[in-house]
């Protein structure tokens, strides 16, 4: 768990690895995207093919009073990063231009075989693994 | 073939680029007329205002985090234009159903508790939403007076570039691209993206 730059979640996009990147972004204020938390943490302990990254949207001087605490409560053992920077305008189109910037969104990469996903909307139950599958080959 | 190749992905990035808003208007379009319920009770339309020579059209809402942080900001926005000629006019884009917190009831609670000075009006049937292409709140279409009853969107996006706070911010999209209308030139900043909470839409 730590608070990073945007050059951080690029080496996470960008990085050659062996492993599915299954990026989540959220925020502990956005109530749709809480919801679906439990779906990642799950993708994250049954699926050892994937890295799920949870970037947290929170501003950098919560960290520690609203994001620590939500991650604890939660037994959340996936990756959390705090994205900290707040000229939006600056990185959201380099996540995805297909991305309004309306959270949650999630991003999966398979650099294996250079297949991507970003989704803009709540996921159901079961959408992640799905997303996954279609992304493997 | 190479050069085939580029034309293609040129083709595919400035496809992926318009996707964003091919189920809406984008900046240079028409901007569609609409009549919507006003807290107040009146009927809201483009052409109500008669004074308006373009409206700062607000897609915000009662419950997002980011539409509450950005509150102060749109009322401060709507007394420094209004008198140009360029009022707020908010939007309230959310199926009440999914976003209870949004409800008519609680808009005007809202409205009538920070004395909004600006029609706060709601989407009830989202066909607004829904033609303009709004994805968040709170999400902001500029829009000037081209001849009697229309309109024409010069900017869409964020009011400025800090959310967190109002006066660390070092640009303010929607005021330059007003104060551009004003002094009759083109607005730089067409288009910004920001963080913001999704549209609650119907099922």
């Amino acid at each position: 768990m730590e608070v990073v730059k945007f050059e951080a979640l690029q080496d996470i996009m960008e990085t050659n690895s062996e492993k599915v990147e299954v990026i989540n972004f959220w925020a502990t204020w956005c109530k749709p995207c809480i919801a679906e938390i439990p779906y990642f943490q799950k993708l994250h302990e049954t699926n050892d093919e994937v890295r799920v990254t949870l970037v947290s949207l929170d501003f950098a001087d919560e960290f520690q009073k609203k994001v620590m605490p939500f991650v604890e409560k939660n037994g959340i053992s996936a990756d959390v990063i705090l994205l900290d920077n707040i000229d939006y305008n600056s990185w959201i189109d380099k996540v995805d231009p297909s991305w309004s910037g309306a959270i949650p969104a999630t991003l999966v990469i398979n650099h294996k075989n250079g297949k991507r996903k970003f989704v803009e909307k709540e996921l159901e139950e079961g959408e992640i693994e799905s997303i996954v599958m279609e992304l493997t080959d | 073939m190479q050069a085939l190749k580029a034309l293609a992905l040129t083709g595919i990035l400035l496809l992926s680029n318009f996707g964003s808003k091919e189920n809406g208007l984008g900046v240079g379009d028409k901007a569609a007329d609409f009549n919507l319920k006003n807290v107040d009770g009146k009927m809201i339309s483009l052409s109500s205002n008669k004074a308006a020579k373009g409206y700062i059209l607000v897609f915000t809402c009662n419950t997002c985090p980011y539409a509450n942080m950005y509150e102060q900001r749109i009322i401060d926005l709507h007394n420094k234009y209004a008198g140009q000629g360029y009022p707020v006019l908010a939007i309230q884009p959310n199926d009440t159903g999914k976003s209870p917190g949004d409800s008519f009831e609680n808009m005007q609670a809202r409205a009538k508790e920070k004395a909004y000075p600006f029609p706060y009006v709601i989407d009830e049937t989202q066909q607004t939403t829904t033609t303009y292409g709004a994805t968040n709140t709170p999400q902001v279409y500029v829009l000037n007076k081209v001849s009697d009853n229309n309109f024409r969107v010069e900017y869409i996006g964020a009011i400025d570039n800090n959310s967190r706070n109002a006066s660390a911010a070092s640009k303010h999209y929607v005021q330059e691209a007003v104060d551009s209308l004003i002094a009759g030139a083109d607005v730089s900043t067409k288009s910004t993206k920001a963080i913001g909470c999704t549209i609650k839409w119907s099922n």
